[in-house]
């Protein structure tokens, strides 16, 4: 075989966007998911100078109503959802149980070009008119009162929606049929497992939100009370079906960071993963309790008190398998003989900042807390830490970690590693001052607020700056690495992952011949070698 | 996709081939149970807060052009069926005439569907077009309509694109069939027979309530 990989295979624009390769279409997904997340990143950058002060000073309640719901949109459904699984996923799941492409590559290609559809409509209509409903497109005030944007973005987020649920039909049957002889599930790498789970959400909860969507611009056009009380409708069933998918939308976000993170720490501290069933059957188990757990986003919408009681303790009981995976990736760092490279200071930021947000989670879990900081800061800095500071975090993480694989060149680990501390830090002041503001009551969405809030305000402000120049950094010396890096060997971290066994980037079709696995993941202790199979 | 022999194939064997397209089509399956999944639970939310109202609008639906068209849908789904069922290159002849059959028969349910939207539109039922129905019970038959109109569209567009598949094929298997066009066969025959699935389920829920008390 010539030294022709993925990428060097062809370079018109046809073979880019025509391309059934898993690994090419990883990066066109890589491509869109930067450009929505610095427009998402522009609007969160525009709330916070507004925050700064307590007055109105840099936008209108309305611009500011329609800056959050971009930010809210764009983020979770163009960039958080997809970020993992269809870029990392998509490149690696294949190369790491050992098969050529995914089980439907020309559908994959179809994922991408029905996620960029979606993506320009919701962008359209932001645009366009702007939507203020805010993410959760809550009736009756998208089918009544807000303008009618509202649907053209709702229609991008259902168009986009049948790109996750594509995707996860390919992640499902590709683990399922495709993996290398002697794979069995057990020598799967955590990372597919969580992969798996998440897909089986992806599949399973989508649709529920595309019928919501549907149902709800049923109700815009004809003016009939699906959601609206005054016909008899009911605006609680929204709620129920809207957060049927999104609540399990959180876990389609922080369980693919979760199976990076198993990479990271086990790689990085040179051992086997504590409890690798334990961590496995976790991300299954947080895939299947966390069905169960919508209504406490409801807890103060008047539905029974026992229908709250019932989600408050399912909502405990979702924080276990979490709670079982952070002592799991304590346990494999116990005595690890631990590399503080740049993938490994992001699997740590992880840890810690997953760590806050889960704990805060449990606060809001409890009924007669959540009632008290119910649409505050708190929550925002809540989910923040689990979405932000968890899944962006593991992203960039497994982006350091797998990009000598992706691009066949090595970054600057100093600047990695600045950008690293620079993330945590300035994440953690953005943030952590936001729970205090909550838990003093600041609600949420507010753009003007009482002067006594303004310290905790500014200091998440200067955070937010400190963040923003930390992210926009690995575009810089990620960027330069991918053309002028030095060339990365096959195996850099001396990994025994099937995906470091082709080499790097890997050609075309990943393996000259068909690998055959023998033993667990994760056996560093083994003085493990790879053996180059493409030199 | 050109198949390099330098390369590790993506495939065991046939079979391994077949059935990972046949697990794609029933994980596709899934997903389309949770979608019309969460229109039955509308469904059933609004006929408990409405009960009376759900029995009125089901008796001014057509019953015998329901009734007409779950016949016709069953058949073309055992037309289906049979054709997977002696599916080889010799009888590609009848395989394809089967096809055929059974998409006619798909298009002879969106024409009684047509139909039957006309006479309800005649009646003054679409809701909020020209929904002109008074009383206490006005807003339960109402959200039955939107339920009716909602569900009923989306299985009818399910319907169209199960008639273009079918159609597909037909050509396909005219000339030559493979192994190949039989998996492809028998992931079309799974949807088909799933929409088949979807539409008992809603003739039950839209046709029967309230039928037999009058």
């Amino acid at each position: 075989m010539s030294d022709k990989n993925y990428l060097t295979t062809d370079y018109t624009l046809r073979s880019w966007f025509l391309t059934t390769d898993h690994k090419r279409i990883a990066i066109l997904y890589f491509a869109s998911l930067i450009f929505f997340f610095f427009i998402g990143g522009a609007a969160a950058t525009a709330i916070r100078i507004e925050l700064a002060t307590p007055q109105a000073d840099l936008v209108s309640s309305d611009v500011y109503n329609r800056l959050f719901t971009m930010h809210g949109i764009i983020m979770v459904w163009f960039f958080l959802i997809p970020s993992i699984p269809n870029t990392l996923g998509n490149f690696v799941v294949p190369l790491m149980i050992g098969a050529r492409d995914l089980a439907f590559p020309r559908l994959n290609l179809m994922s991408w070009y029905i996620f960029m559809l979606g993506g320009c409509i919701t962008l359209f209509a932001i645009l366009a008119g702007g939507v203020d409903t805010g993410w959760t497109f809550y009736t009756p005030f998208s089918t009544l009162y807000s303008n009618s944007y509202v649907i053209v973005a709702a229609a991008g987020v259902f168009i986009a929606g049948f790109s996750s649920i594509l995707t996860g039909l390919n992640f499902i049957v590709t683990i399922h049929r495709l993996r290398a002889p002697g794979l069995t599930w057990y020598r799967l790498p955590l990372f597919l497992w969580s992969l798996y789970a998440t897909s089986v959400i992806l599949v399973l909860a989508t649709p529920v939100l595309a019928i919501t969507l549907l149902l709800m611009a049923t109700e815009r056009f004809f003016g009939v009370g699906i959601f609206d009380p005054r016909i008899g409708g009911d605006p609680l069933l929204f709620q129920h079906l809207f957060w049927f998918y999104s609540h399990p939308a959180v876990y389609i976000m922080i369980l693919p960071g979760m199976g990076v993170i198993n990479e990271l720490v086990s790689c990085f501290s040179r051992k086997e993963v504590f409890g690798y069933k334990f961590v496995a059957w976790c991300s299954v188990a947080i895939a299947a309790v966390g069905f169960l757990v919508w209504g406490h986003h409801m807890f103060v919408s008047g539905q029974s008190l026992v229908a709250s009681l019932v989600f408050s303790f399912m909502s405990f009981i979702v924080a276990v398998p979490s709670a079982i995976k952070v002592f799991n990736w304590t346990a494999t760092l116990h005595k690890g003989s631990i590399h503080f490279d740049a993938p490994m200071l992001y699997a740590l930021a992880f840890i810690g900042l997953f760590t806050i947000g889960g704990l805060t989670g449990l606060f809001l879990a409890c009924l007669a807390f959540d009632v008290h900081a119910t649409d505050t800061y708190f929550v925002v800095a809540h989910f923040h830490y689990i979405m932000v500071g968890g899944m962006v975090t593991a992203y960039f993480g497994g982006l350091h970690y797998w990009w000598p694989k992706i691009t066949g060149r090595l970054y600057s680990e100093y600047w990695a590693r600045t950008a690293a501390v620079l993330i945590f830090f300035g994440f953690n002041l953005t943030f952590f001052p936001q729970f205090i503001l909550g838990a003093e009551g600041m609600p949420r969405r507010y753009h003007v607020y009482p002067p006594e809030f303004q310290v905790w305000n500014v200091l998440s402000s200067g955070g937010a700056a400190i963040l923003a120049v930390a992210y926009l950094m690995p575009l810089f010396y990620l960027g330069y690495s991918a053309f002028h890096g030095r060339r990365a060997p096959a195996n850099p971290w001396n990994a025994p992952g099937l995906e470091w066994q082709t080499s790097s980037p890997p050609p075309e079709f990943n393996f000259a011949s068909q690998p055959v696995v023998t033993r667990a993941p994760y056996q560093y202790n083994e003085h493990f070698q790879a053996e180059p199979q493409n030199a | 996709m050109p198949e390099r022999s330098a390369f590790a194939p993506q495939y065991a064997s046939i079979p391994h081939r077949d059935h990972t397209a046949e697990l794609g089509m029933w994980v596709f399956i899934a997903t389309e149970v949770l979608l019309f999944g969460g229109l039955v639970l509308a469904y059933f939310v609004y006929r408990h807060a409405f009960p009376q109202g759900f029995a009125a609008g089901s008796r001014h639906t057509e019953i015998v052009i329901g009734t007409a068209n779950t016949a016709v849908l069953l058949t073309s789904s055992f037309l289906v069926a049979w054709a997977v069922e002696i599916f080889s290159p010799v009888t590609a002849k009848i395989v394809t005439w089967l096809l055929i059959a059974a998409a006619c028969l798909g298009l002879v349910f969106i024409m009684l569907k047509g139909i039957e939207y006309s006479r309800e539109y005649d009646e003054h039922l679409v809701p909020g077009i020209d929904f002109q129905l008074a009383g206490p019970k006005a807003n339960g038959v109402q959200l039955f309509f939107v339920f009716y109109f909602v569900a009923t569209a989306i299985h009818a567009l399910h319907m169209l694109i199960g008639i273009c598949l079918l159609i597909t094929l037909a050509v396909i298997c005219r000339k030559a069939p493979t192994t190949r066009h039989h998996t492809a066969l028998h992931s079309a025959a799974l949807y088909w027979h799933f929409v088949d699935v979807v539409w008992i389920f809603l003739f039950a829920l839209i046709y029967l309530p309230g039928r037999s008390s009058s």
